[in-house]
């Protein structure tokens, strides 16, 4: 196991560098002058200033080595636009979008799984028709509609929750749960539709299976096969799927986190870009794919533990 | 006194009594995150707004638009307008106890002239030195006189912070300490500002509020939805299309007032290749342009008529409008016939736009308009930033965009219509516009710079380097508990008399 991991790691390490050089390229490549993007007034002598400052006029490469030289050592740099330490940001933003991601996570498995399993269990009634066309319209509403909608009905018809913003459950638990609620959910219902989809198909393969017809003829209850011997190997599909879009989930979610002013990663890297704020978007960008290769370094090694058949597998 | 006006006056003296109290949080949405908050270094409109609670400045202005006293309290300049004499107040400290002195505002001045970081070093160009003439009384000397001078230190020139804090030199915005009546609490990037009531301030009667927060929320949508569920006490910049709304809701208050910039479409006239077209080359196509626009329909269908159609840099409740200089009434003819004195039957132009729905919806608008004079436009739009970058190299060949706006003329005009000006894009270049501007700066008689605006701008609505649009007016959306706020043409928040009820 130790070399599979040593093994694993020595091919994230060369990833890891490609994709700090396509990061750093592509971002070389947009159109757009930061010194222009972060103030109105442009009195030439502050931009060159500016430029200086942020060494801005060294060849592409140089900056580059510069910055991955200071990366390697956990130096991230600062923000263009506030002179903000980008790793202190990202510590600051971490533990949001964390939060935001698994609680959508939870709502998206909440929903996702039981409408699932009945439609299965009840392929081809009304009942299936319904979970499908309501997955279908969690899968075909956007994000950014849905919570204008739900901040319109529940905060300023309603004002059962706040609008938007965002509180540290360290702070107040209570309302940190209640301005995460919505942006959660609204994550949530897109997710849980693909979860839906999944765990139907998961079901049906599972239902018509020899054992899932053995654990009937014993006798048992329809309740204890479906929950007890069908859900449970049909899970495992689904929580692979829910792994990979809680890995997703952890580059920010966007228009979520924009529409609810969340201040996560989704948000900081947007308004990084519309202002190229060039250090800020390249630290976020390098985290996330360090913590995505990380995560999935995990999936496997649980998937050996869990499953003796991938043991012996290089 | 009868017993029916006695009980009137005692409930009357009841509910003032029982009056709600006044304190707490004022929070606010802005539109944006601010920049570093660092006076010498900002560069953003939302960051001037934070600094008009934490850093006050040397002087203030009226909405009128007139130098008022703020932390200098009376200035006299010498009859060669090259020395400036400032009396300061006195019993002022900074947030951090370091007491508000001639040295501080020496220590100041200097700083922004010559922190390697400082923005402001143009602003302050024709300071030479600054000179402690007494503990409270310092005098600047300039290398010539220099008529914008009052209007940079009523703004961030002027801002003072403390010396004690400045120490620290370029990281001074990550803690920043200033003698406003705000104090810095914390600030978290594209989550919130925080600042606290200073109790020391000078004019500490005057500040009823105990904190202010201010919330960026970038959605003008979002902004207002958050106004209207409480979560939001006041919000910047409502849209034009939300203002029926918001009045039409009995818990908020909707001000306006005009702003100082303008918007426009600039044309490229001589900034490269791309300037090799009948509109870059020819004044009267770019007139056939103008004319071929109907500026009070332009507002009406797409402002919903709460905007100010204008031909000037300067809007018409600026003292600096040119009122022999009206917005002309669309006329489709004299623009064809302008076209064809060009030997132009019809012609083809790309204008930029930023790609937000509003600034496309006026293009789009302005598309159909000119399109009955002979234009066949074709709209890009670009994000913001390629915008900008892209109109600045002179890759585009007339470009949507506006402008703030200044609070002195110079500022609205000088940078834009001068041949070396630092945001000329066009590159329109007269040397008559460059003499009348040049002579503007040093006239100490607004009377006399007024003439020389006046000619400039007679020159500039001939030439059109800029096609001016419209004049975007500040809305604000306040929730009816929040009382006091009085709107300034700068579109700055001052907390001065504002007030929250619980």
């Amino acid at each position: 196991m130790l070399a599979f991991i040593a093994r694993r790691l020595m091919i994230a390490a060369p990833t890891v560098v490609l994709i700090s050089m396509l990061v750093f390229g592509l971002q070389k490549l947009l159109p757009g002058d930061p010194v222009l993007a972060m103030g109105e007034d442009r009195d030439p002598a502050v931009l060159e200033a500016l430029r200086e400052q942020y060494r801005l006029n060294d060849p592409v490469a140089v900056q580059y080595a510069t910055w991955i030289a200071g990366a390697a050592q956990g130096d991230l740099g600062v923000s263009l636009r506030t002179r903000q330490p980008v790793a202190d940001l990202i510590a600051a933003k971490a533990p949001v979008t964390l939060q935001l991601a698994a609680m959508a996570l939870g709502f998206a498995l909440l929903i996702g799984v039981p409408m699932g399993v009945l439609s299965a269990v009840k392929q081809n009634t009304w009942a299936d028709y319904l979970a499908n066309a309501v997955a279908l319209s969690g899968l075909s509403v956007p994000n950014f509609w849905l919570g204008i909608m739900l901040i319109l009905l529940v905060s300023v018809n309603l004002g059962w929750l706040p609008a938007s913003g965002y509180v540290s459950p360290s702070e107040d638990f209570a309302r940190s749960m209640q301005t995460m609620l919505m942006p959660a959910f609204v994550l949530g219902t897109g997710l849980a539709a693909t979860l839906m989809r999944h765990t139907r198909s998961a079901m049906l393969g599972v239902l018509r299976a020899d054992y899932v017809r053995t654990a009937r003829a014993k006798g048992l209850s329809e309740r204890r096969v479906i929950l007890k011997h069908a859900l449970r190997n049909a899970l495992v599909p689904v929580i692979t799927v829910s792994a990979l879009i809680f890995g997703e989930l952890l580059g920010g979610a966007v228009l979520t986190e924009q529409i609810f002013t969340i201040p996560g990663f989704g948000k900081l890297v947007v308004d990084a870009v519309f202002t190229r704020d060039y250090a800020v978007v390249q630290g976020i960008v390098l985290c996330t794919a360090v913590a995505f290769i990380l995560l999935n370094l995990a999936a496997d090694v649980a998937q050996r533990a869990l499953n003796p058949r991938l043991r012996d597998a290089p | 006194m009868t017993p029916l006006r006695l009980s009137t006056l005692a409930l009357l003296l009841a509910t003032a009594a029982a009056a709600p109290a006044l304190s707490a949080d004022l929070r606010i949405g802005l539109q944006d995150d601010a920049d570093i908050l660092d006076p010498d270094q900002s560069r953003t409109f939302v960051g001037r707004i934070v600094y008009t609670a934490l850093c006050d400045k040397l002087v203030d202005i009226t909405p009128g638009l007139e130098i008022t006293p703020q932390l200098a309290t009376g200035w006299t300049w010498s009859d060669d307008g090259k020395t400036l004499t400032m009396t300061l107040r006195e019993g002022v400290v900074f947030h951090d106890g370091t007491p508000f002195d001639a040295a501080a505002v020496k220590a100041n001045i200097e700083r922004s002239k010559t922190l390697p970081e400082s923005r402001r070093k143009s602003e302050l160009a024709s300071v030479d030195t600054v000179e402690v003439t007494g503990p409270f009384e310092v005098a600047l000397t300039l290398s010539a006189p220099d008529a914008t001078l009052m209007a940079q230190l009523a703004d961030r020139a002027g801002m003072m912070v403390s010396p004690t804090a400045a120490a620290v030199g370029a990281d001074f915005g990550l803690a920043p300490v200033c003698s406003g009546p705000f104090r810095f609490v914390e600030r978290v990037q594209q989550d919130r500002i925080v600042l606290e009531r200073f109790a020391d301030y000078w004019n500490a009667d005057a500040i009823k509020l105990d904190r202010v927060i201010y919330l960026p929320i970038p959605d003008t949508t979002v902004r207002l939805a958050n106004l209207r569920s409480g979560d939001l006490d006041m919000i910047e910049r409502l849209a034009a299309t939300d203002v029926a709304q918001a009045s039409a809701d009995p818990n908020l208050a909707v001000m306006k007032i005009d702003g100082l910039g303008y918007q426009g479409v600039t044309v490229n006239i001589a900034n490269g290749d791309r300037a090799a077209t009948p509109v870059g080359r020819d004044a009267r196509v770019r007139q056939a342009f103008s004319l071929a626009i109907d500026r009070a329909a332009l507002n009406q269908v797409v402002f919903d008529g709460v905007f100010t159609p204008g031909v000037q840099p300067f809007p018409p409740s600026s003292p600096w409008f040119d009122a022999r200089n009206p917005v002309p009434a669309r006329d489709v003819a004299a623009a064809k016939a302008l076209l064809a004195e060009a030997g132009i039957d019809r012609l083809a132009v790309e204008v930029q736009v930023a790609n937000n729905p509003v600034q496309q919806n006026l293009m789009q608008v302005i598309q159909a308009m000119v399109a009955e004079a002979g234009f066949d436009v074709t709209l890009q739009a670009k994000e913001f930033a390629t915008l900008l970058a892209d109109q600045s190299a002179g890759a585009y060949q007339m470009s949507q965009v506006g402008w703030s706006g200044r609070v002195d003329p110079d500022g609205n005009i000088h940078q834009f219509a001068t041949c070396a000006g630092g945001i000329n894009d066009s590159k329109f270049c007269d040397p008559a516009v460059d003499a009348l501007l040049n002579a503007a700066r040093v006239m100490p008689d607004p009377a006399a710079r007024k003439a020389q605006y006046d000619a400039a701008n007679a020159i500039l609505s001939v030439q059109n380097p800029i096609i001016y649009l419209y004049h975007q007016p500040w809305i604000w959306a306040l929730d009816r508990k929040v009382a006091g706020f009085v709107p300034y043409p700068d579109g700055m928040i001052r907390l001065e008399g504002v007030t929250r009820a619980e």
